[in-house]
């Protein structure tokens, strides 16, 4: 829709750009994160990731092999070869030099003299010839060089995180807690809700008004009230903390949105289909099972995303009614928490644990992205 | 018994046994409590159809009850009581041990003021989104990139803007791009135009509307005669309202007169006053979509013949927006504004994350979790849990009024 009847094309323009820039700011956090979750712990705090994109110039500090078994003996020379960024790197060395007080003494290609009989050349991809007249000895001989290195990713971070990390670092338990979680925490109260949203809606009874008007208000009770009184309850009749817990407490949060999300769309089915299976005979359940079920799938759909989301990313709950001393049971979000407070400084395994955690919102957002929009609008708009 | 199986398990179960429950309850109705049939036929069908919509009702309303609505007397019953002396009475004693605790005001001035920046932020920046995104060809593509964020956790969240936020040793390279872009500031023209003169015309613009919307509602009071009530809303507002400009103006002030630390990196997080505001970024970076993509609707809505209207009377594009198009949708700004208050009253995860409460940002249900949690005491925790529905119960009272207004 566009209301600019007499709209010059320079305004257009400016509205492109600003919305450019706003797409722009509104990504680059998560861009950042995605980022940093394939660079290494040494390429994360030694420029930022936004930086990593295009080819950095750097000043790095690096060393030859050692001379113990590296070095062979030619044309009367003790000689070690090789690359000083290890082989196949695309590093570029602009000048380099041997002392870390002056590490642009010489060009790409230039020759170094160490001293007793000892030079080494460095060429510009970092190709190096380190000799000597006598035997060398001791550790590889250290080049200090400006070098432009190429961007560069690694997987290495993600199977620290899924596959082989160590029991602290490890997301694959965390990520089937969750969804232990969240799918059972999603179907049941889909089932539960459709039928209390077809009573509200196609049956007649008193109190029905009282009931929807509950439903609403409930709507909004902040689930912190609940925590205290529910344990209580959990631990009173033997539940205590674990699945069972979370997804029944998850079922409950979920029940007002669902109830009010199918109501209000069962309600706008049209009256005659209903009315008709009636005349024909058809029990109030087959009506249900048979009509209106398959009739509101893109409410069931919105709801079910709306709780997906909401169950795989909440922390409160899982706080409170699953996780116990043993940690066995814990989720990614509150093992995300735990690496914040251990790994505080450690950005590699943070940011690949935490897109591990929101990849697969992600993808079903955007895969499911019209039932969810739909679902906003029928909560919110008249 | 491994979960992944054992939620399975809990699915068929669960599921089953709630179709099953459906289905055999309504089979006892029909076939053996009230048949269908026999002298009294007509009879025991208007009886089974009385009872059915309590059937299907039962599991829902049971899981509403004990989940939600017997808590809140719960609560409610625990704020009274005290843990420690067996659960005996002990009247508003949590109450006052509460507003005693530093830490509460804290934690109340804190969510005041998320409860006032974050809505009207993303509601405006959501506005804006919708606004600019309904006019080119690529909106859609926009509007869902702006929209990924909701998709996020809040942990997930916290963690992404710590990256932000992070800060390293003044001889190390800055990895978090605040302090990356801070220390491109050295005092200079540039600095004093972008860290003095722009937030300061922006404060300065800020107090000046929140001036004239109050004018406008002294005018409101004095020209018609009101209610009362309406008459103390307004009142309430006005107070608000002068408030904020007050607050704004001292900002303007303050970004003006303060002296800068050029060239030191900063730990964003740790700076009270500041870290609030650090905290909230990350709320409205993720409720900005939600709006946008509602108000973006209510827009799409508006008759198109109105906004051509204006624009044959001659309106300009901010006439049309804020003379034709807001009047038109604010019916949906309201429902955007309370609905993301209700998540900035619940806000938890991101200041639990990110700060845990240090450094003065705690906000009540940080705070509520400290005392149920950390502290052990329940009753001043409970007592919090209350201050949190006291606060919500306004939008409470306001929803189930609409819903029962609309229908009748």
């Amino acid at each position: 829709m566009d209301g600019m009847v007499g709209s010059k094309s320079s305004l257009t323009w400016i509205v492109n750009i600003s919305v450019v820039l706003l797409v722009a700011l509104w990504l680059f956090p998560t861009v950042g994160l995605l980022v940093s979750s394939f660079r290494t712990a040494d390429q994360i705090s030694s420029n930022g990731w936004w930086q990593s994109l295009f080819p950095t110039e750097q000043n790095v500090s690096l060393r030859t092999d050692d001379p113990d078994g590296a070095q062979e003996l030619i044309d009367g020379l003790y000689t070690v070869s090789g690359n000083v960024f290890g082989d196949g790197s695309e590093a570029v060395i602009s000048v380099w030099g041997v002392s870390s007080r002056a590490i642009d003494s010489f060009g790409p290609g230039d020759t170094a003299d160490l001293g007793e009989g000892e030079s080494i050349t460095v060429q510009i991809d970092g190709s190096y010839v380190w000799t000597g007249t006598s035997e060398l000895s001791g550790r590889g001989q250290r080049v200090f060089a400006t070098a432009e290195t190429p961007p560069e990713f690694t997987t290495g971070n993600y199977r620290t995180v899924l596959v082989d990390g160590n029991t602290t670092d490890s997301m694959s338990k965390a990520f089937f807690n969750t969804l232990t979680v969240t799918i059972p925490a999603t179907i049941i109260p889909i089932v539960i809700a459709a039928f209390a949203a077809y009573a509200l809606a196609w049956m007649d009874f008193p109190g029905r008004a009282i009931l929807i008007a509950l439903v609403v208000g409930l709507l909004v009770v902040p689930l912190q009230l609940a925590l205290i009184p529910l344990l209580r309850l959990h631990l009173g009749i033997g539940i205590g903390k674990g699945y069972l817990g979370v997804w029944l407490a998850h079922t409950g949060f979920g029940l007002p949105l669902a109830i009010y999300l199918l109501r209000n769309y069962m309600v706008g089915l049209p009256r005659d289909i209903i009315e008709n299976a009636k005349v024909d005979g058809a029990t109030d359940f087959q009506i249900f099972t048979k009509i209106i079920l398959p009739l509101s799938f893109p409410a069931l759909a919105s709801f079910a995303i709306f709780q997906f989301l909401w169950t795989w990313n909440d922390l409160l709950v899982a706080k409170v009614f699953l996780i116990d001393a043993t940690g066995q049971t814990t989720v990614m979000t509150n093992q995300i928490v735990e690496l914040l407070g251990t790994r505080g400084g450690n950005w590699e395994i943070l940011a690949t644990a935490a897109f591990v955690s929101i990849s697969v919102p992600l993808v079903v957002f955007f895969a499911m992205q019209k039932y969810l929009v739909r679902g906003l609008l029928a909560g919110s708009v008249k | 018994m491994n979960p992944a199986f054992q939620g399975l398990l809990t699915i068929i179960i669960g599921v089953g046994g709630c179709i099953g429950y459906f289905y055999f309850s309504n089979q006892f109705l029909d076939k053996v409590l009230y048949p269908a049939k026999g002298p009294k036929a007509g009879h025991n069908i208007n009886r089974a159809n009385q009872i059915r919509p309590w059937l299907f009702l039962f599991p829902a309303m049971f899981a509403l009850g004990l989940y939600l609505a017997y808590p809140v007397f719960a609560t409610l019953w625990y704020s009274v009581t005290d843990r420690d002396q067996g659960g005996a009475f002990v009247g508003l004693a949590n109450y006052a041990q509460m507003v005693d605790d530093p830490k509460f005001w804290e934690a109340l001035k804190n969510n005041m003021l998320w409860l006032l920046i974050v809505p009207a932020a993303s509601t405006a920046f959501g506005l804006l989104a919708a606004q600019l995104t309904d006019r080119i060809w690529w909106g859609s593509f926009a509007k869902s990139l702006i929209f990924m964020p909701m998709a996020i956790s809040f942990v997930g969240a916290a963690v992404i803007f710590k990256l932000i936020y992070d800060t390293r040793p003044v001889d190390q390279a800055q990895i978090g791009v605040m302090n990356a872009v801070w220390l491109q500031f050295e005092g200079g023209v540039g600095s004093f135009l972008i860290l003095r003169l722009l937030p300061g015309l922006l404060m300065l613009s800020g107090a000046a509307a929140a001036i004239y919307v109050a004018y406008l509602q002294i005018t409101a009071i004095r020209e018609k005669a009101q209610a009362s009530l309406m008459i103390m809303v307004r009142g309430v507002f006005i107070a608000v309202l002068v408030w904020v400009a007050y607050s704004t103006l001292m900002l303007a002030f303050g970004a003006f007169t303060m002296v800068f630390p050029y060239g030191v990196p900063q730990q964003w997080l740790t700076i009270p006053g500041w870290n609030s505001f650090l905290l909230m970024i990350v709320l409205i970076w993720i409720q900005t979509g939600f709006a946008m993509v509602i108000l973006s609707a209510a827009l799409r809505g508006i008759p198109e013949e109105t906004i051509e209207a204006a624009i044959v009377d001659g309106a300009n594009p901010f006439q049309v927006f804020f003379k034709i198009k807001m009047p038109q949708i604010s019916g949906t700004i309201v429902v955007v504004w309370t609905t993301i208050t209700l998540v900035v009253l619940k806000v938890f995860d991101i200041v639990f994350a990110m700060t845990n409460g240090q450094w003065e940002t705690q906000v009540l249900a940080n705070f509520m979790y400290d005392k149920l949690f950390r502290a052990n005491d329940w009753g001043v925790g409970s007592a919090s849990a209350m201050v949190i529905m006291l606060l919500v119960s306004p939008i409470l009272v306001w929803n189930v009024y609409n819903a029962r207004k609309e229908m009748r």
